[in-house]
């Protein structure tokens, strides 16, 4: 039996982002920002994944997290980026405990379809509130992390390392959660609904328990995103944004809680790379790269890292 | 002795097809029962209403007193009846041992809302290890179960329905699609590891309802045209003429 080496190689990994902290460039720092709070969401989208479930509405947690941080900052005069991530994550919780109900009931393109609509709802309210800004969104600071005061132009770095511990502590969880009875269960109900049923389990509680846990995860992605970026907009709730999440998802693969982090990561790097050497033409850049994953990697990129261990 | 299983009166129809007509049967604890019939006689619809997948249009199903008339499979699952299928329904992509350590799992999760159950989440590997030699899927452990040949996945499904430790086991065609040498080895197996169970099988092939049924119900038409010792069934005009096909019985 081969050891479970994922814990470790995800605690090298974010170890060595964690030493990058000082002497990485600013720009890179805010690159993987991004690509790690977009990871944290597509790794709730993993879990739905794994039990045959394509969302295409993640982005309404994205979206969720990233305003109830800014909310709490701008109205509620709570200006700690820790508190902000917390209530996030529980407000995105909230909503898909309430949205799942409906949800976990549906499979395949109406499970899809519903998410993405649900996600253009909050898109279509946040668009036509002005007390919201509207469009344009609004801005928002964090002026202290935990208690410790953030002194001007170090912000940027602790939300780097803040998404980085949530990386690891997020990974870890969903690794643990896979590898248990009910992450096996979910593989269980993506191949045979009935079959699981028949042997006494509930498939809806744990489409459900997956749902809630993905937009937890979505929460927190976008609450650590808007830190970053200081700024929310309607934009995180749009279609795009959630596709962009399932592009991620196909990109990376299932196979592993590491493949949403690195297709992140290339994803934001092709993206800023097109983006500035092809700039008319980013998105075909992007669709270029997706027709060639499907062609020659369709299980991803982690099939890669899985080749190679089978000496493929 | 009580019956485990009584149907009274189960009507169950598809437009104007009657599947199950006024159904009444009684059986008893730990009896092997064949059910036998042409394509069409509700021997299946049968198995389907008892298992909950198919509602009866009227009538009542009990097992052991507890009505399961209006009860989701899961529930029927919970309360001790499990069955097999005709198409085995598995965990294709997962490994035969994964398929089953699922299912023991489920078990062990569940084992505190389960009545019939005293299996403890430490003892899911151990049991689960047990199920594959018992089956003689040892062989088989580590192959994906939808790579499997026939006759091993109809063993798998059979040991995914005892996994629960069902007090009533409905085996729909449980040797269909296995070549004749393996019919015999496969019923071997099955009847070996349900001893104690009340055993419930749909079959065609009258050599093994023969040789492992003590009782056969015959279905026609919906309705259970002959009930008795399998010599007595399997020599009674009406079943050699419908079911069997003797065009002159």
């Amino acid at each position: 039996m081969s050891r479970d080496r994922t814990p470790l190689v995800l605690a090298a990994a974010c170890g060595c982002l964690l030493a990058a902290t000082p002497v990485a460039p600013q720009w890179l720092v805010f690159l993987l920002t991004l690509a790690l709070t977009k990871g944290l969401v597509v790794l709730g989208l993993l879990l739905l994944m794994r039990a045959g479930l394509v969302s295409f509405g993640q982005g309404l947690y994205f979206g969720l997290g990233a305003y109830a941080a800014a909310l709490l900052g701008a109205r509620g005069g709570v200006l700690d980026g820790l508190v902000m991530i917390v209530a996030a994550i529980v407000a995105a919780a909230a909503i898909a405990a309430a949205i799942g109900l409906l949800l976990a009931r549906y499979r395949e393109i109406f499970f899809a379809m519903l998410s993405l609509a649900f996600s253009m709802i909050l898109y279509g309210l946040l668009v036509k509130s002005s007390t919201l800004g509207s469009t344009d969104g609004f801005n928002l600071h964090a002026r202290s992390f935990a208690g410790f005061a953030l002194a001007d132009g170090v912000g940027g770095r602790v939300f780097y390392v803040a998404a980085v511990i949530a990386v690891l502590a997020a990974g870890l969880a969903v690794h643990r959660y896979l590898g248990s009875h009910y992450g096996r269960l979910a593989t269980a109900i993506r191949d045979n609904e009935l079959r699981v049923e028949y042997l006494g389990a509930s498939v809806f509680r744990v489409v459900y328990a997956n749902y809630v846990a993905a937009g937890a995860l979505g929460g927190l992605g976008g609450a650590l995103a808007a830190l970053a970026v200081g700024h929310v907009d309607p934009e995180t709730t749009y279609w795009t944004t959630s596709g962009e999440f399932v592009f991620i998802a196909v990109l990376g693969g299932t196979g592993n809680v590491a493949a949403p982090f690195l297709a992140a990561g290339v994803f934001e790097a092709v993206r800023t790379l097109a983006n500035q050497y092809a700039p008319n033409v980013w998105q075909m850049t992007l669709g270029i790269v997706m027709l060639l994953l499907i062609l020659f990697l369709p299980a991803g990129l982690w099939s890669l890292v899985t080749r190679r261990r089978a000496g493929v | 002795m009580n019956p485990i299983l009584v149907a009274s009166g189960v009507y169950r129809s598809f437009g104007a097809v009657v599947a199950a007509a006024d159904l009444n049967v009684s059986v008893a604890p730990e009896s092997v029962v064949g059910l036998i019939g042409a394509n069409g006689a509700g021997k299946t619809t049968f198995i389907n209403m008892v298992t909950g997948y198919l509602k009866p249009s009227s009538g009542s199903i009990r097992c052991d007193g507890a009505e399961l008339t209006a009860l989701k499979p899961r529930r029927v699952t919970q309360l001790g009846v499990s069955r097999s299928f005709q198409i085995p329904q598995l965990f294709n992509t997962l490994s035969v041992r994964e398929n089953l350590l699922v299912a023991v799992g489920i078990v062990a999760a569940a084992a505190h809302a389960w009545a019939h159950s005293e299996l403890r989440p430490a003892h899911v590997g151990p049991a689960t290890d047990e199920m594959l030699e018992r089956f003689g899927l040892a062989a088989y452990r580590d192959r994906p179960a939808g790579l499997l040949p026939e006759g091993v996945r109809k063993l798998l499904d059979v040991a995914m329905a005892l996994v629960v430790r069902p007090r009533v086991l409905l085996l729909d065609e449980p040797t269909s699609g296995v070549s004749a040498d393996e019919k015999f080895t496969i019923m071997d197996l099955v009847m070996g590891a349900a001893r104690g169970v009340t055993v419930l099988f749909v079959e065609h092939d009258m050599d093994i309802v023969g040789r492992y049924a003590r009782r056969v119900l015959a279905f026609a038409d919906g309705r259970i045209i002959a009930d008795g010792e399998p010599a007595a069934v399997l020599a009674d005009a009406e079943v050699r003429r419908y079911v069997i096909g003797e065009a002159h019985a």
